[in-house]
């Protein structure tokens, strides 16, 4: 038989346009995996071992070293306690940041898409305004408004920034999400009978799941990561990890402990990478919905 | 007394208004079709009976009651809607027994009332599944059961049905005349924007256009009797025939012309004094034309044939138009065929052409 019939599956051919994709998708995949493979080899690594200079290898002697001095016991500054403070700070500042920032956002967006409020649409663009403005302008007034209300360099301070500047990418998304619900729901609600709150608690909130999950992952990477609003508002007891970090690879005595350091590094983007990994497909989802600032 | 009244109500977004003015009493146990193309308001008049939507003037009553500033929950009505709009993270009993439950209702009462709507309805055996189990149909009948727990004195549909395919609308079309057949007194309201449903399931049609109303009457009125040229050619599938021409007096009576279509107008029912000389508008339903020999009109020819079955529709035509004609399905006719038309004019409609107003 010759030339076969077309038949079934069109045959793939490796074009020419194909090897360029690859060769750019390698590329761009190597570019940002080869930090990350430095970092995860070098921190495993005694010190004689980076001073070969061999900083793609394998490590020869693996330790856990580093890991355990960058937990509990590296200097920051003046203490050497390690980064787990930090850790266990930023923890303390992450969660009812995350949670406050998402009711409110979940509420005022449920209020501006539903309850047609006099004025929604001027909040809103207001609201919105203040996404698109530089965290430092506000720096200066709000340390001057905090001081002067007496919670300035506190653990409540640093969570009530982190809602205020979550509010406008939260009311967004959950605005945007709640606009595309049927109304006719809301309506069927209300003709049951129900209030504002017992239709977010009972009809809306439990369809909200997606958005849910979409502005925790936001919120917890973007939280996680402050490093400006954590030094500015937190106070020195309350430093979160990011800041201790910076404190930690910028201390030098003597050699630097690039393993330490490293370690260090990986162990305080921990948190950001779990969530990473674990919502997969949800994160995609959040990073479309929340394109507006990222 | 009317169980819903509306009076001079005007309803504003922002600063466009909606209506201006408007009223209807409806009586109780009645069952009232708004019926209207898309955008004429038929929907936003049933959102401000049912208190979703604010008037900015003018009352609305239930029941004897001013309700004009009243919560939805509070006017005693209930109300379907087209996107069924049941709580997707319910099953179907906690979505029917949602309302009572916010009314404080006893548990037993919400079961006993839930059953039996379930029981009325057919949809026992789905009250444990959750809506997104259920096929359109189901969920809609779900939706109509929530309503009837209730145990409203007034139900408000809106185009309950435009969401289903064409059998499911049929079957749940029938069901809902005998929902009403047994439930007796109940007065409802319901919106659609097709006329089968309206012509099949009123008591009364309200016909609306550009947020007004056209004509209120029986189905047989409407269809019959249409007040105007809108009415006339919205209500009715295939369409009213409309030929233009002008009344002219002879001897014997008024007449109509056009071109050499002429009508004898003795057997039809003027409301005031035909006036010679008026251009009109002349509507003739299709089945009211009788295919002949010679008949009134002669020298048409077959156009194109549309056999549905039951009946057949014949496009013919003079030169001068096409006119629609509906006849027995066991009809047979071939395009370019002549053909005569027998019209008895008292079952014509004449309209001014000027206002569009039946004469």
């Amino acid at each position: 038989m010759n030339a076969a019939e077309p038949q079934g599956r069109r045959p793939r051919r490796l074009t020419v346009g194909r090897i360029g994709i690859y060769a750019f998708l390698i590329t761009a995949a190597l570019f940002f995996l080869l930090p990350l493979w430095i970092m995860v080899v070098t921190s495993f690594k005694p010190m004689e071992e980076i001073r070969l200079g061999n900083i793609l290898a394998l490590p020869v002697t693996l330790t856990l070293e580093a890991w355990t001095k960058a937990w509990s016991s590296a200097c920051t500054g003046l203490e050497c306690n390690g980064i787990r403070v930090g850790f266990w700070n930023s923890v303390r500042i992450l969660v009812p940041s995350v949670i406050l920032s998402i009711i409110a956002g979940a509420i005022n967006g449920y209020a501006l898409s539903f309850w047609r409020v006099k004025g929604a649409n001027v909040m809103f663009g207001v609201l919105l305004l203040g996404a698109f403005i530089p965290y430092q302008v506000f720096l200066y007034p709000l340390v001057r408004i905090f001081s002067l209300t007496g919670i300035y360099n506190s653990l409540t301070c640093i969570v009530v920034v982190h809602v205020i500047f979550g509010l406008p990418t939260m009311t967004l998304l959950f605005r945007n999400y709640y606009a595309g619900l049927p109304i006719e729901l809301f309506k069927a609600a209300r003709v049951d009978g129900g209030g504002f709150w017992t239709i977010f608690l009972r009809v809306i909130l439990p369809m909200s799941t997606p958005m849910l999950v979409v502005a925790t992952i936001l919120q917890v990477t973007g939280i996680w990561n402050d490093f400006i609003f954590g030094l500015t508002f937190a106070g020195r007891e309350n430093l979160p990890m990011t800041v201790q970090l910076n404190n930690i690879v910028n201390s030098t005595q003597g050699e630097r402990a690039y393993n330490v350091d490293m370690a260090a590094t990986m162990l305080a983007a921990l948190v950001p990478l779990v969530v990473y990994f674990v919502s997969g497909r949800w994160f995609v989802r959040g990073i479309a919905a929340g394109a507006v600032k990222g | 007394m009317a169980a819903v009244s509306v009076r001079d109500v005007s309803v504003a977004f922002e600063a466009v208004r909606v209506f201006d003015g408007l009223s209807l009493d409806i009586e109780q146990g009645e069952f009232i079709v708004l019926l209207g193309p898309s955008g004429c308001g038929k929907s936003t008049l049933l959102n401000a009976v049912a208190g979703l939507l604010d008037v900015a003037e003018g009352q609305i009553w239930i029941d004897g009651k001013n309700v004009t500033w009243e919560e939805p929950k509070d006017r005693g009505i209930a109300m379907v809607f087209q996107s069924y709009a049941l709580y997707p993270r319910m099953s179907v009993r906690e979505n029917m027994s949602f309302g009572l439950k916010m009314a404080k209702t006893p548990k037993p009462e919400i079961e006993k009332r839930v059953n039996k709507a379930a029981e009325l309805l057919q949809i026992t055996h789905l009250l444990d599944r959750r809506p997104d189990q259920l096929s359109g149909g189901q969920r809609q009948r779900v939706a109509i059961g929530r309503a009837l727990v209730r145990d409203a004195a007034v139900f408000l549909f809106d185009e309950p049905l435009s969401n289903l395919d064409a059998q499911l609308r049929n079957e749940l079309r029938v069901e809902i005349k005998r929902l009403h057949a047994r439930l007796g007194n109940t007065t409802m309201i319901y919106v659609t924007h097709d006329q089968i449903e309206a012509m099949t399931l009123a008591d009364r049609i309200v016909v609306m256009k550009e947020q007004k109303i056209q004509q209120i009457g029986s189905p047989d009125e409407i269809y019959r009797r249409p007040s105007n040229l809108f009415v006339a050619g919205f209500v009715g599938s295939p369409q009213m025939n409309f030929i233009k021409g002008r009344i002219e007096g002879n001897g014997t009576g008024p007449e109509f012309v056009s071109g050499k279509r002429r009508l004898p107008l003795s057997g039809y029912r003027f409301s005031g004094k035909p006036i010679p000389g008026q251009e009109v508008v002349l509507g003739v339903r299709p089945e009211h034309l009788e295919i002949t020999g010679a008949g009134t009109w002669s020298d048409f020819k077959v156009d194109i044939v549309e056999p549905m079955g039951a009946d057949t529709v014949i496009w013919c035509s003079d030169g001068d138009g096409t006119i629609q004609v509906r006849t027995s399905g066991s009809k047979k006719a071939a395009p370019g065929e002549p053909l005569g038309l027998g019209v008895d004019a008292a079952h014509v409609s004449l309209f001014a052409s000027e206002t569009g107003e039946r004469l």
